[in-house]
């Protein structure tokens, strides 16, 4: 099956679609930011980026409402930023300072928030599916109405605690949407190295969960399965597979030098299927946006950025008595 | 304003590097995202990328220069129409070398350890039930289900998941009756798959609810062990104090009988070792179910170590409407002055039976059971010590990173003084569980064992 393509005439209003580019937009510069500052030495350890795959998480979140869940790996900050925590928080928890989310305690790849039910940050590959899960096993207890977004990406697919919870949330109808974002590759082994067949939702099939593939390039598909995925959930019909195909122009991590693939790969879909372009040029074409008027919100990401990393270097580094805090409740 | 562009740390090591290659020159428009140049770390050859958009004005460190220094300015980069020396001593610099917290530049403060060291340390002696509380006998494993039953009356959000926890009743029986008076809402069987549901139920607990996870036995367990060990003990940690994982984990841990090395394994230090995780570990029935109780109101996931040979050991309980036995207070079962013996869980058997026999050679021992290994109530141990001054510890788990072996250490640092003979671990024997039968008698420690322990430390 051929992946999800928008529908012709997308059922999106102008003030829609500069809301996503906004917040695609606002993804790429903190992240372009925090490899700024990670070259710098700001930031530490592990640093995954989520650039390239803005369209993925912007568009599961369009259908998501107040209440609903996620929670994904290590490649984090757009999923953050995405569901409205505080960029300085977030830039603040990458440079390990107190204002930082988990008070500078997690690091990149260990980020919470209880308030914008965000789950994680989790550094374990896979290890976040079945907790999505149990989260939605938690709203279903509670019968709520409330979804799950569990995120993971085509390399943590072979984990075999994901079919383990596959089978759980057919067999329990937890309303939970397992979101695959294919990135095609699993730190540096291509998805053909690695992956018996190419269609990874259509592994929800033995376990009786519907799924699809969706063009994670382009938000608007990926808002439309969104909708789809979520209504099945609320419907009470059981889990829901998404596969986003998409695209990371970064390494794994900052550390990756990433000679798996060619640089003409890279700048191929970075030229021709940009998730940011794309909407640029929907604004522009459909004559809802003028270029000064994408000139003012390019100046208002930058800023806000700028104040995220300002923040971020100016918060100080947390007080030594943190380290013997929340290790119970 | 001109900016300049500093060296890049690449990898979470990377101090300097080759600046390799120049992909761009000066008088170069540059966006965000463009190659400019290749650097070679240690461990590999790195492409950098534009962050910011504008023309390279002036190169600064010509390509092949090997060992820059991470932050060292590189090239500057400019705005169109702008010169060179616009150029603002960027506060990145500054920021990188200042700021950037430098592993083991600050010493530590001193580490508030597991336990200061008083001379004579605080120690809780209140009895767990008022005097005169009317007792009944009850087994290990109705004591273990009437705690659930009780607390799942209490609180709605606390369930029950498991292998044959609800229709078959329980594997070893501990669940019997659950599912009848909660339903199937509550009391869940789950497939044979302890990673997923394991999982699973820290997640629900993350969402608000106070799972029960049973394992049929604690061996399984290891297959969901990164679940409970980097998911439900870390996240309170990870997450500032923002969510955590009140649960519990319970189930048989040890050696059954004649069931081989795989399903004989004692799990007490291992759980034992890790922050974020509370462990208990009863002997007797009263304590089975004042702790299991505790545990499930606990709002950190507790590790619940039982033992099937216990189960079916009849002990008395108080009939009270609402006991409960705090974690980390250790229960003296009979005073003596010539040795203490401290043990928990199953190993209080061989403790109890150890003591009896050598009162009768006139050898007054303390029996001590931790009841709780995380926290554990070491002020007691040490406050015995002090008194008696011989230690032997009693498990039937391995002799390496053993339980009994953190505990010697305490005592040597905190109680050194007062001890006049080493301390003895009496544990199991450091071999995997053999199945014949005297094999595995012997595998186990044996009451003969800590006998001989005692009088070694007492000079008999």
């Amino acid at each position: 099956m051929a992946a999800r393509k928008s529908t012709k005439k997308p059922n999106v209003s102008a003030q829609e679609l500069t809301k996503f580019y906004r917040e695609m937009l606002l993804i790429r510069r903190f992240e372009e930011k925090a490899g700024q500052l990670y070259g710098m030495g700001l930031i530490g350890g592990f640093c995954h980026l989520y650039i390239g795959q803005e369209a993925v998480v912007v568009g599961l979140e369009a259908a998501a409402e107040e209440g609903d869940k996620r929670i994904t790996s290590y490649r984090d900050h757009g999923h953050m930023l995405a569901c409205g925590m505080d960029p300085g928080g977030v830039m603040a928890e990458l440079t390990g300072r107190e204002g930082g989310l988990s008070k500078g305690k997690g690091g990149s790849m260990h980020m919470f928030s209880k308030e914008k039910h965000f789950y994680g940050g989790h550094g374990i590959v896979g290890a976040q599916v079945p907790l999505g899960a149990g989260l939605a096993f938690a709203d279903k207890y509670k019968e709520n109405g409330r979804v799950t977004f569990a995120y993971f990406g085509d390399g943590a697919a072979n984990q075999g605690q994901i079919y383990e919870t596959f089978n759980m949330a057919a067999l329990w109808d937890l309303p939970v949407i397992f979101v695959i974002e294919n990135n095609q590759y699993a730190m540096g082994t291509a998805q053909k190295r690695s992956t018996s067949t190419p269609d990874i939702y259509t592994r929800g099939e033995a376990f009786g969960i519907p799924g699809e593939a969706v063009d994670g390039m382009d938000v608007l598909a990926v808002k439309e399965a969104s909708e789809k995925a979520t209504a099945h959930c609320r419907a009470g019909k059981g889990p829901y597979i998404l596969e986003v195909k998409t695209y990371r122009y970064r390494g794994h991590s900052m550390s990756d030098p990433a000679k798996y693939r060619t640089r003409e790969e890279v700048q191929k879909m970075r030229e021709e299927r940009d998730a940011i372009e794309h909407v640029r040029h929907m604004l522009l074409d459909g004559k809802h946006a003028t270029e000064d008027d994408l000139k003012a919100i390019d100046k208002e990401i930058k800023d806000i950025v700028n104040a995220a990393a300002d923040f971020a270097k100016e918060s100080p580094e947390p007080s030594l008595d943190e380290l013997w805090t929340d290790i119970y409740a | 304003m001109a900016t300049e562009i500093l060296m890049p740390a690449l990898s979470p090591t990377m101090e300097e590097g080759t600046l390799a290659k120049w992909l761009v020159k000066e008088g170069d428009t540059v966006s965000s995202g463009d190659i400019m140049a290749e650097i070679e770390t240690d461990k590999a050859t790195m492409e950098f990328e534009a962050v910011d958009e504008g023309i390279v004005g002036k190169i600064l460190v010509a390509e092949g220069t090997e060992g820059v220094k991470v932050n060292t300015p590189i090239a500057i980069l400019v705005e169109e129409g702008e010169e060179v020396g616009d150029v603002a001593p960027s506060a990145p610099a500054d920021a990188g070398n200042e700021a950037a917290p430098a592993g083991g530049s600050e010493a530590p403060a001193a580490a508030p350890a597991a336990a200061a060291a008083p001379a004579a340390p605080q120690v809780d002696l209140t009895p767990d039930w008022p005097e005169g509380t009317a007792m009944k006998q009850q087994t290990v494993r109705e004591a273990l289900r009437d705690a659930m039953a009780e607390e799942m009356r209490g609180n709605e959000d606390v369930y029950l998941m498991g292998e044959e926890v609800a229709e078959y009743q329980g594997a070893y029986k501990v669940s019997q009756g659950l599912l009848d008076e909660f339903g199937s809402k509550r009391v869940i069987d789950t497939p044979i798959t302890e990673h997923g549901f394991a999982g699973i139920a820290v997640g629900a607990a993350f969402g608000g609810l106070r799972p029960i996870v049973e394992f049929m036995t604690f061996n399984f367990a290891m297959q969901a062990i990164d679940q409970i060990i980097n998911s439900a003990a870390k996240t309170l940690y990870m997450s500032g104090g923002q969510m955590g994982a009140p649960m519990v984990f319970r189930g048989p841990n040890g050696a059954a009988a004649r069931v081989g090395a795989q399903h004989s394994q004692d799990y007490a230090a291992w759980y034992m070792q890790i922050p974020g995780l509370k462990v208990a570990m009863p002997y007797s029935a009263s304590d089975a179910k004042g702790l299991l109780k505790s545990a499930i109101r606990d709002d950190n996931p507790v590790i619940f170590l039982e033992n099937e040979i216990l189960y079916g050991r009849s002990f008395d309980v108080p009939d009270l409407e609402d006991f409960t036995v705090p974690f980390g207070k250790a229960r003296i079962w009979r005073e003596g002055t010539d040795v203490t013996i401290v043990s928990f869980g199953i190993g209080m058997q061989y403790a109890l039976e150890a003591a009896d026999k050598l009162a009768e050679e006139g050898i007054s021992a303390e029996v001590i059971d931790l009841r709780t290994l995380r926290p554990m109530d070491t002020p007691a141990i040490i406050n015995s010590v002090m008194k008696t001054n011989r230690l032997v510890t009693v498990e039937e788990g391995w002799p390496q990173g053993s339980v009994g072996s953190y505990i010697s250490s305490v005592v040597m640092q905190e109680a050194f003084d007062y001890l006049d003979a080493p301390v003895i671990t009496c544990t199991g024997k450091d071999v995997p569980m053999p199945y014949a039968a005297n094999l595995e008698k012997h595998a186990l420690v044996t009451t003969d064992e800590v006998i001989a322990a005692v009088k070694q430390v007492t000079y008999r």
